[in-house]
C-alpha cells in the first residue's frame, strides 16, 4: 500500500518536472498565437537552438547554469525576432495557411539546417547539477527536479509580471486585443510583436537548457515532439491565454507521466494527441477559454 | 451527346499510351537502370498523393496535414490482405483504400467542423495516432517494420495511376466537385444557397484518403518493407509542399508538383540534409512570393485542340 502511494507521489514529482518544460514552450506558443494568430511551428525548433546555446555555453565556454541559461535566451531571443522578421512578417496581411505553411517550412529549415551545422550526431550535456538525491517518505526528488520546478515557476512569474505590470505587457495586452485600435493608439505593434516573439523564444530556449539537463542528451530533432505537445497543452488550457499554457503544460505532464506510470509509456504520444483532438472537438477554445460567438 | 472521342481527349489518351509504352519497353529491355524506374513508380504514387490531398485542401479548402495516416492506413491494410492473407494484389490494394476511406470518415465526421489552423493541428494530431498505432501493433512488425514481397509493377503503378487521377478529375468537374469548389471560396455563400457544407467536406475528405490508400498500397507492396517511421508527419509535409508548390486547387499543378519534388528528391537522394533544407526555403520563399502557387488555381488542359469543330 505505501509502496503505490509512493510510487503516485513519484510519478507526480516526474510529471509535474516534465510539464514545466511543456508550460515554458507552450508560453511561447500561447503569446505568438495571442498577437499574430499564428501557430509558430518553429518554436519548437527554437527550443532545440536554446538547447544547443546552452551546450556551447556549459561545454565550451565552461559557464555555469545561470549564465549558460542567460546565454541560450539571450540566442534564442535575437533568432526569434530575426525568423518573425525574415519569414512572417511579409505575411502579415496574407491568410492563416500561408503563414502556417511558412512556420512549417521555418520549422524544416532549423530542423535540416541545423543538422547541417551541428551535425545529426546526438550529444550529451554536460553534468551541471550534482547529483544529489533527497528522499521524503520514499519519493525521490532529484537536485535537478527542484532546480527545474524552481527556474520554470520564477520564469512564470516574471513572464506574468511583465505583462501585467508593465508599460510593455500593457501594450502586448492591447495588440492581441485589437491590432488596429492599437495601432492608433500610437502603439508601434511591428515593435511589440517582435517583443512577443523575444519573450516566446527565451522562454523556449529555458526549456531546451532544462530538457538538456533532465534528459542529458540532444540532437537537431529534439524540438519536433515536444514542440507538438507543447502546442497540445496550450490548446488545453486554451491557446492565446497565458495562465491556461502553464496549467496545460503542467496537466499534460502529469498525465503523460501517469501513461508510462501505467506501463503503457509507447502510447504516451498517442495520448497527448488524442487530448489535443478531444479538446478540440469538444471545446475548442480550452479550459480556461471564453466561447466567442462566430459573426457572418 | 457529348462526344468522347474529340481531338482533346484522343491526344490525351495517345499521350498517356505513350509515355506507357515508351516506359514498359525500356523496362522490358533492360535499358532502365533500376533507380529510374523506382523513381517512376514513387513519381506515379506520389502524383496520386498529391492529387488526393489537393482535393482536400486546394479544391474543398480544407486544411489537412495528416494525409501520411491514411497512407499508412491504407499500407499496413493491403499488406496485411497481401501478405498474412496472401490475397490477390488488386484486393489488398481496394481494401486498404476502403479502409483509409472509412477511417477518413470517422475522423473527417468531427473534426470537419473545425476551421483553419485547427483543422490543420487536429489532422496532424490524428496522423500522429495513426503511427504510434501501427507501431505498437505486434502483427505488423511494430517499429522494426512489416517485409513483404514487391508485386507491383510499372503497368500497375501507371494504370492506378491514371484510374485514380482521372476519377479525382471527373468528380472535380461534376456537381460535387462544383460544391467543394464554392465552399473554397466562400463556405457562407455556400451554405446560404443550399449547399450541404459538411456533407460535401466530409465526401472530399472520403475521397481523399480513399486515393491516399490507394497511393498507400501501392507504396507498401513495391518498397518491400514498410515502417511507422516512413508515414511520420514528414511525409505529410513533403505530399504538402508538391500541392503547394504546384498551385493549391489545380489538379495538373499538383501534378506537376508531385514530378517535380520526386525528382528533386530523386537528384539529392545522396544529401538528405540538403534535400529538406531546400524543400524549406522553397516553402517559405512560395508562400511570400508566389502563395498561390506555380499554378494557382488554372488548369494545364489540351482545351485549344478542341476549339475548332467540338461544341
Amino acid at each position: 500500500m505505501e509502496s503505490i502511494i509512493q510510487q503516485i507521489f513519484q510519478q507526480i514529482i516526474n510529471g509535474l518536472s516534465l510539464g514545466s518544460i511543456y508550460a515554458l514552450i507552450a508560453l511561447g506558443y500561447t503569446m505568438v498565437y495571442g498577437i499574430i494568430k499564428l501557430i509558430n511551428f518553429a518554436h519548437g525548433e527554437i527550443m532545440m537552438v536554446g538547447a544547443y546555446a546552452g551546450w556551447f555555453a556549459t561545454s565550451v565556454l565552461h559557464l555555469p547554469f545561470l549564465p549558460a541559461l542567460l546565454f541560450a535566451m539571450i540566442v534564442a531571443a535575437i533568432l526569434g525576432v530575426v525568423i518573425e522578421r525574415i519569414a512572417y512578417k511579409p505575411l502579415r496581411n496574407a491568410t492563416r495557411i500561408a503563414a502556417l505553411i511558412t512556420a512549417i517550412g521555418v520549422s524544416l529549415f532549423l530542423q535540416y539546417g541545423g543538422m547541417l551545422v551541428v551535425s545529426a550526431q546526438v550529444r550529451t550535456y554536460p553534468p551541471v547539477f550534482p547529483e544529489t538525491m533527497y528522499s521524503v517518505y520514499g519519493v525521490i526528488f532529484k537536485y535537478g527536479d527542484i532546480v527545474m520546478l524552481l527556474t520554470s515557476i520564477i520564469l512564470m512569474g516574471l513572464l506574468h509580471f511583465t505583462v501585467q505590470y508593465t508599460k510593455m505587457g500593457k501594450a502586448m495586452r492591447a495588440v492581441s486585443f485589437d491590432k488596429d485600435a492599437a495601432l492608433l493608439m500610437g502603439i508601434n505593434t511591428n515593435n511589440i510583436i517582435s517583443f512577443t516573439f523575444a519573450i516566446g523564444s527565451a522562454l523556449a530556449a529555458a526549456a531546451g537548457v532544462l530538457m538538456g539537463v533532465y534528459f542529458n542528451t540532444i540532437d537537431p530533432l529534439m524540438g519536433l515532439v515536444p514542440g507538438l505537445k507543447a502546442f497540445v497543452a496550450a490548446v488545453l488550457g486554451g491557446i492565446g491565454i497565458i495562465p491556461g499554457a502553464m496549467v496545460g503544460g503542467l496537466m499534460l505532464g502529469l498525465i503523460e507521466s501517469i501513461v508510462s506510470g501505467l506501463g503503457a509509456s509507447t502510447w504516451r504520444d498517442a495520448v497527448a494527441f488524442l487530448i489535443l483532438i478531444l479538446v478540440l472537438i469538444i471545446k475548442p477554445s480550452g479550459l480556461f477559454g471564453k466561447n466567442v460567438r462566430e459573426k457572418v | 451527346m457529348r462526344n468522347w472521342f474529340n481531338r482533346k481527349n484522343l491526344v490525351m489518351l495517345l499521350g498517356i499510351v505513350l509515355i506507357y509504352a515508351v516506359v514498359q519497353g525500356l523496362i522490358m529491355t533492360d535499358i532502365m537502370p533500376p533507380f529510374y524506374k523506382l523513381t517512376l513508380i514513387l513519381m506515379c504514387i506520389y502524383i496520386i498523393l498529391s492529387t488526393s490531398l489537393n482535393l482536400i485542401n486546394g479544391i474543398t479548402g480544407q486544411f489537412s496535414i495528416g494525409h501520411a495516416g491514411f497512407m499508412a492506413v491504407g499500407a499496413y491494410v493491403s499488406a496485411i490482405i497481401t501478405a498474412i492473407m496472401h490475397g490477390p494484389l488488386i484486393l489488398g490494394i481496394l481494401a486498404g483504400a476502403i479502409v483509409a476511406a472509412l477511417v477518413g470518415l470517422l475522423v473527417g465526421l468531427p473534426t470537419l467542423r473545425l476551421k483553419g489552423d485547427y483543422l490543420a493541428i487536429a489532422t496532424l494530431g490524428f496522423g500522429e495516432i495513426v503511427r504510434i498505432v501501427f507501431l505498437n501493433m505486434e502483427l505488423v512488425g511494430g517499429a522494426s517494420g512489416f517485409t513483404l514481397p514487391s508485386r507491383i509493377t510499372w503497368t500497375w503503378a501507371f494504370v492506378l495511376m491514371v484510374l485514380s487521377v482521372l476519377l479525382m478529375k471527373n468528380f472535380v468537374g461534376s456537381t460535387h466537385g462544383r460544391a467543394c469548389i464554392s465552399i473554397r471560396e466562400n463556405e457562407i455563400a455556400a451554405e446560404s444557397m443550399g449547399i450541404n457544407t459538411t456533407k460535401y467536406k466530409v465526401m472530399a475528405f472520403t475521397m481523399g484518403a480513399f486515393f491516399a490508400g490507394v497511393a498507400g498500397g501501392i507504396y507498401a507492396n513495391y518498397m518491400y518493407i514498410i515502417q511507422p517511421m516512413t508515414f511520420s508527419f514528414l511525409k505529410s509535409i513533403d505530399i504538402l509542399v508538391m500541392v503547394v508548390l504546384g498551385g493549391l486547387g489545380s489538379i495538373t499543378g499538383g501534378i506537376a508538383g508531385a514530378i517535380v519534388m520526386t525528382l528533386v528528391s530523386a537528384l539529392l537522394a545522396g544529401v538528405p540534409e540538403w534535400r529538406m533544407v531546400i524543400i524549406a526555403v522553397l516553402l517559405i520563399g512560395m508562400m511570400i512570393f508566389r502563395p498561390t502557387g506555380l499554378f494557382g488555381t488554372k488548369e494545364f488542359s489540351l482545351n485549344f485542340l478542341g476549339k475548332k469543330g467540338d461544341k
